[in-house]
C-alpha cells in the first residue's frame, strides 16, 4: 500500500530531521535510493519550486513529493490524496513532541541532556544537507547520481559553473542583492537558463 | 467569531504571507499573533522559536504547534498547524499538476537546468549558516565531517546519524554543562 509506506516514510522524516526545512533534504534523498518513487534531478526542481511558493519549505516539499508519488499510482486523486497523505505524515511528529514539550518546558530548558545532545545534533545536521548539497552538484553539473559515477561523467556546461559563481557573489558578498528572498535567484537562474539553453548538454 | 475558525484562519494566513518559513516567518507571526491578536507575548513567541528549532521537524510547524496549545489546548495545537500547512497543500498541489503537463517542454527543462544551480548555491548557503551555529569546536567539527563523507560515500538512513550524533553529543559535552538549577 504506497499511501501507508509515503506516511511512514514522512513521518520518520518528520521525526528526525532537526533544523527547519532543509533538513528534510537528505531525507528525502534517501527515499529515491529506497523507492524510486522520483529521482534526484526531479528533487531538485521540487526544491527550488518549494522556495519559491508560499509556505514553509519542509512542508511545501512534503506535499510535492506526496503529489508526484500518488500521481503515478492512480492519477490525480491519487496525487491530492498523496499530497495530504505526506505532509500530515510530516508534521504529526512535531505536533506530538511539541505538546510533550509544551506540558514539560522548564525541564526541557533546564536539561543538560538535551543541551548536550544538541551540541551532536547541529553539526550532524549541517553534514547530511551538505551531503544532499553535494548530490545536487553532482545532478546540476555532471548529470551523476553518485559520487562513483563521477569520473565517467560526460562534459559540463562551462555556463553553469559560470551562473554558480555569479549566484555566489549575489547571494553572500554583494550587499545590495545578498538580502533579497531566493525567489529573485531562482528566477534569474529559470532566465539564464532558457537563455543559454542548460538543458541541452547531456 | 468561533475561536477556533479564528486560529484556522490567522495561521493559514500567516503561511501565505511567508515564503521559505522559519526566519522568514516571525515578523509575519509578531504582527498577527502578538500585535493584531494578542494571543502571546514576543519574548513568548521567541521562546517558543528557540525550541520550535531544537525539536525535530519543520520549525514554522512547530512554532505554530506551540501556539495553538498555548491558546486553546491540544485541539488548538492540530487546528493551528492544520491553518499553518493548508495553504501549502493548496498551491503546491496546483503547481505540481500543472508542471506535471509541462515538464517535457525544451523551455522548461532549460529553466530547470539553470534553477538547479540556484539550488546549489542556496543549499550551500543554508549550510554555511548552520555550520556557524553548529561547528563550535573541534570535536564538533569531527561530528561534521564524519557525517558529511559518511553520507557522501555511504548509503545509510539519515536517521542513523541523527540518533548516533545525539549520543556522541551526550557522551562528549555532558560533563562539560554546569547544573543550571539554582
Amino acid at each position: 500500500m504506497v499511501y501507508l509506506q509515503l506516511f511512514y516514510e514522512f513521518f520518520k522524516t518528520g521525526l528526525f530531521s532537526v533544523g527547519g526545512g532543509m533538513a528534510t533534504v537528505p531525507f528525502l534523498q534517501n527515499m529515491v535510493s529506497k523507492t524510486g518513487w522520483f529521482t534526484f534531478g526531479e528533487l531538485a526542481d521540487m526544491i527550488a519550486v518549494a522556495e519559491s511558493t508560499p509556505g514553509p519549505l519542509g512542508v511545501n516539499m512534503a506535499t510535492y513529493v506526496g503529489y508526484t508519488v500518488g500521481l503515478q499510482y492512480h492519477g490525480v486523486a491519487g496525487g491530492i490524496l498523496g499530497a495530504v497523505d505526506a505532509t500530515v505524515g510530516l508534521v504529526l511528529p512535531s505536533v506530538i513532541v511539541i505538546l510533550i514539550i509544551a506540558r514539560i518546558l522548564q525541564k526541557f530548558r533546564e536539561s543538560k541532556y538535551v543541551e548536550a545532545a544538541f551540541y551532536g545534533l547541529r553539526p550532524a545536521s549541517a553534514g547530511l544537507i551538505g551531503a544532499a548539497g553535494i548530490s545536487i552538484i553532482l545532478i546540476a553539473f555532471f548529470r551523476v547520481e553518485n559520487i562513483y559515477q563521477l569520473f565517467s561523467a560526460g562534459k559540463f556546461n562551462i555556463g553553469q559553473v559560470i551562473l554558480a559563481a555569479v549566484l555566489l557573489y549575489l547571494t553572500r558578498y554583494c550587499k545590495k542583492t545578498k538580502k533579497l528572498h531566493p525567489i529573485y535567484f531562482i528566477l534569474l537562474s529559470a532566465v539564464i537558463g532558457v537563455i543559454c539553453q542548460f538543458g541541452a548538454v547531456a | 467569531m468561533n475561536m477556533l475558525v479564528d486560529l484556522f484562519l490567522t495561521f493559514a494566513r500567516v503561511g501565505v504571507m511567508t515564503f521559505g518559513g522559519g526566519y522568514a516567518m516571525l515578523p509575519i507571526l509578531e504582527r498577527e499573533v502578538c500585535d493584531n491578536k494578542k494571543w502571546a507575548e514576543p519574548a513568548e513567541l521567541m521562546d517558543y522559536y528557540a525550541i520550535g528549532q531544537c525539536t525535530p521537524g519543520v520549525i514554522a510547524v512547530n512554532v505554530a504547534t506551540f501556539l495553538g496549545s498555548k491558546i486553546r489546548g491540544t485541539i488548538g495545537a492540530v487546528v493551528a498547524t492544520a491553518g499553518m500547512v493548508f495553504p501549502s497543500l493548496v498551491i503546491i498541489t496546483v503547481i505540481a499538476a500543472l508542471i506535471s503537463n509541462f515538464s517535457d517542454l525544451m523551455w522548461v527543462q532549460n529553466a530547470f537546468a539553470g534553477i538547479r544551480v540556484c539550488v546549489c548555491v542556496l543549499i550551500f548557503n543554508a549550510v554555511v549558516k548552520l555550520w556557524k551555529a553548529a561547528v563550535v569546536d573541534a570535536r564538533a567539527f569531527v561530528i561534521f565531517a564524519v557525517v558529511l563523507l559518511g553520507s557522501v560515500f555511504l548509503n545509510l538512513s539519515p536517521v542513523v546519524y541523527v540518533l548516533l550524533a545525539g549520543v556522541a553529543g551526550i557522551g562528549l559535552q555532558i560533563k562539560k554543562i554546569p547544573d543550571k538549577k539554582s
